[in-house]
């Protein structure tokens, strides 16, 4: 179990070795973001960021951008009776909050299915896994991991964006990733895979935050850390108001 | 203009969380009510999470309660030691309701729970309401005389009187057992709690038909105490579930003042019976659109449940 999940990490931090050993001569791959830390401000509706990178020669591009995991559990409804209730459920391990895979071809046209499998490249190969003791069917299983994966697409957290790398002069790449205002804070992943002739060439990490910034920050990490005084204040402001609206309006 | 809003963690157009509390305001001005069971469904169908629609919306009574209040004071309508009473009630009721909500969170249960309370609260009170403000029942009413809520409750003398632990209101010219107000008090905070209302609208026919309080003390003693229990549901909420969003409550609060005082304004210019006959239709409009989204076949049976830590 501990190996299986570790093996997608083991293989990038592998690939990731073998790129920086070649780097001293020379790198097949280099990547970089527009943006090192994504503000979310109070005026924040979403944010472009600028993916790009140069490879020492021809090759396929595939980049995914990775938001921080989390266990998700999924709700399906059941007919009780006359109204809809929430009945069976399953819990999802670190599945990750955001997901956006962009590629310079349509996948199957220039890597073999075990390797996308491998690397998690495609909202299909997101390896998804059940807590142990939810109690669900194991056959029922499918239908929750096609529903996680709806939804997210639904919300815009998990999207593909084939054919939209754009590669000049079989060197430089380059793509923009739209984050919406939904989005989930905390440290991203962006991994760009060099595909060659139907294997991994190269690939490169390169990490970045999202988080937030300003006074929509402050009242965040204020309600979480000091829960009891952030209700006391907004108790005091609320009368605060009341009693401010009541003397304004007795004078007119 | 977008806002982002940092507890709801979404982005929402200004002007029109500004609309909704002016709209809601203008109603509560309008009818007298706390507009509570209006502001919370229209925030979750806004997409507000469920949680933090509660718990905002408790966070923006406390503000109307207090300008409403002070009117009331000022023309001596409000029965102090009964909103005593009944406050120590709504503390434990909302203090059992905030638990109870964040159980069912963890149960994934907690928009069916809301979406009943509100479906059979909403519709019984509607019901009653349309149905007494019918023309046959309104002459039926009067002529069986202008004291009707005196006649059912204090004048009569049943097992409600036998209690213990009997206290003097003088003000509402009760000696009634405190026990009564304790439990009322405490039932309507379960539902403030849990379904982000102030109560008003369950508390009033209670305070006039079980305890049989004068008409001109209700409604001022029934907003003295909806401001405590509110106010303990708003701490509550931000201390166990960080579910009240202080940005969004400013927002509702400054459109919720400015309708309020429009709508009191043209409340002047209705009749009474036209007044209540329009608010029982709102009324049992919500609940008719909730108890429709319970029933229907969902287009998605499958939801990402609130994350519970």
């Amino acid at each position: 179990m501990m190996v299986r999940y570790f093996q997608p990490v083991l293989a990038s931090i592998a690939l990731l070795a073998m790129t920086t050993a070649t780097s001293a001569q020379e790198a097949p791959l280099v990547a970089d973001v527009s943006e090192n830390l994504v503000a979310i401000t109070t005026g924040f509706t979403g944010k472009e960021v600028l993916l790009f990178g140069a490879t020492d020669g021809p090759g396929d591009i595939a980049i995914i951008v990775k938001g921080p995991s989390r266990d998700v559990t999924i709700r399906k409804k059941d007919r009780f009776g006359p109204i809809w209730i929430n009945s069976d459920s399953a819990t999802f391990r670190d599945v990750p909050s955001f997901y956006r895979i962009a590629s310079s071809r349509p996948l199957e046209e220039f890597a073999p299915p075990n390797l996308l499998s491998r690397f998690q490249i495609g909202t299909g190969n997101i390896r998804l896994e059940t807590v142990e003791g939810s109690g669900l069917a194991p056959e029922a299983v499918p239908e929750f991991r096609q529903a996680l994966l709806r939804l997210k697409t639904g919300q815009q957290l998990y999207d593909e964006n084939l054919g939209s790398v754009n590669i000049t002069s079989n060197r430089l790449f380059r793509t923009r990733i739209l984050f919406p205002a939904n989005v989930p804070t905390g440290t991203y992943i962006v991994e760009v895979y060099l595909f060659r002739n139907g294997t991994v060439a190269a690939a490169e990490i390169v990490p970045f935050n999202i988080s937030k910034i300003g006074f929509g920050a402050d009242v965040y990490d204020f309600a979480h850390d000091l829960g009891a005084i952030y209700g006391l204040l907004a108790i005091a402001l609320a009368v605060g108001a009341g009693w401010a609206a009541s003397a304004a309006f007795r004078r007119t | 203009m977008q806002i982002y809003l940092p507890i709801a963690e979404m982005s929402v157009n200004v002007f029109v969380i500004l609309a909704m509390g002016g709209g809601v305001g203008f109603l509560s001005g309008l009818f007298g009510v706390g507009g509570g069971f209006l502001m919370t469904p229209l925030l979750i169908f806004m997409g507000v999470p469920p949680a933090v629609a509660v718990g905002t919306e408790a966070n923006q009574i406390v503000a109307s309660s207090v300008s409403g209040v002070l009117a009331h004071m000022r023309r001596g309508n409000v029965d102090l030691k009964m909103g005593v009473v009944l406050t120590v009630g709504g503390f434990a009721g909302s203090g059992l309701g905030v638990w109870l909500f964040s159980i069912l969170r963890g149960l994934g249960q907690v928009e069916l729970v809301i979406s009943l309370s509100y479906v059979l609260f909403l519709g019984v009170i509607g019901g009653l309401m349309l149905w007494e403000s019918l023309p046959g029942v309104m002459r039926k009413r009067t002529g069986a005389g202008p004291a009707t809520p005196q006649a059912r409750g204090a004048g009569r003398h049943t097992w409600i009187h036998g209690l213990p632990f009997k206290m003097r209101f003088h003000k509402s010219k009760l000696y009634i057992s405190a026990i009564l107000p304790l439990a009322v008090g405490f039932l309507v905070g379960i539902l403030a709690a849990i379904m982000g209302v102030g109560g008003g609208f369950i508390m009033v026919p209670a305070m006039i038909y079980l305890l049989g309080m004068p008409t001109q003390v209700v409604i001022g003693t029934s907003l003295f105490q909806i401001i405590f229990v509110t106010a303990n549901t708003t701490f509550l909420q931000a201390t166990i579930n960080q579910t009240v969003d202080a940005i969004l409550a400013i927002l509702l609060l400054v459109g919720g003042v400015i309708g309020a005082q429009i709508g009191a304004r043209f409340a002047v210019k209705l009749k009474g019976e036209q007044l209540r006959s329009l608010l029982a239709l709102i009324v049992l409009g919500v609940a008719i659109r909730l108890a429709f989204d319970l029933v229907i076949t969902p287009g998605e049976l499958f939801s990402v449940a609130a994350e519970v830590k």
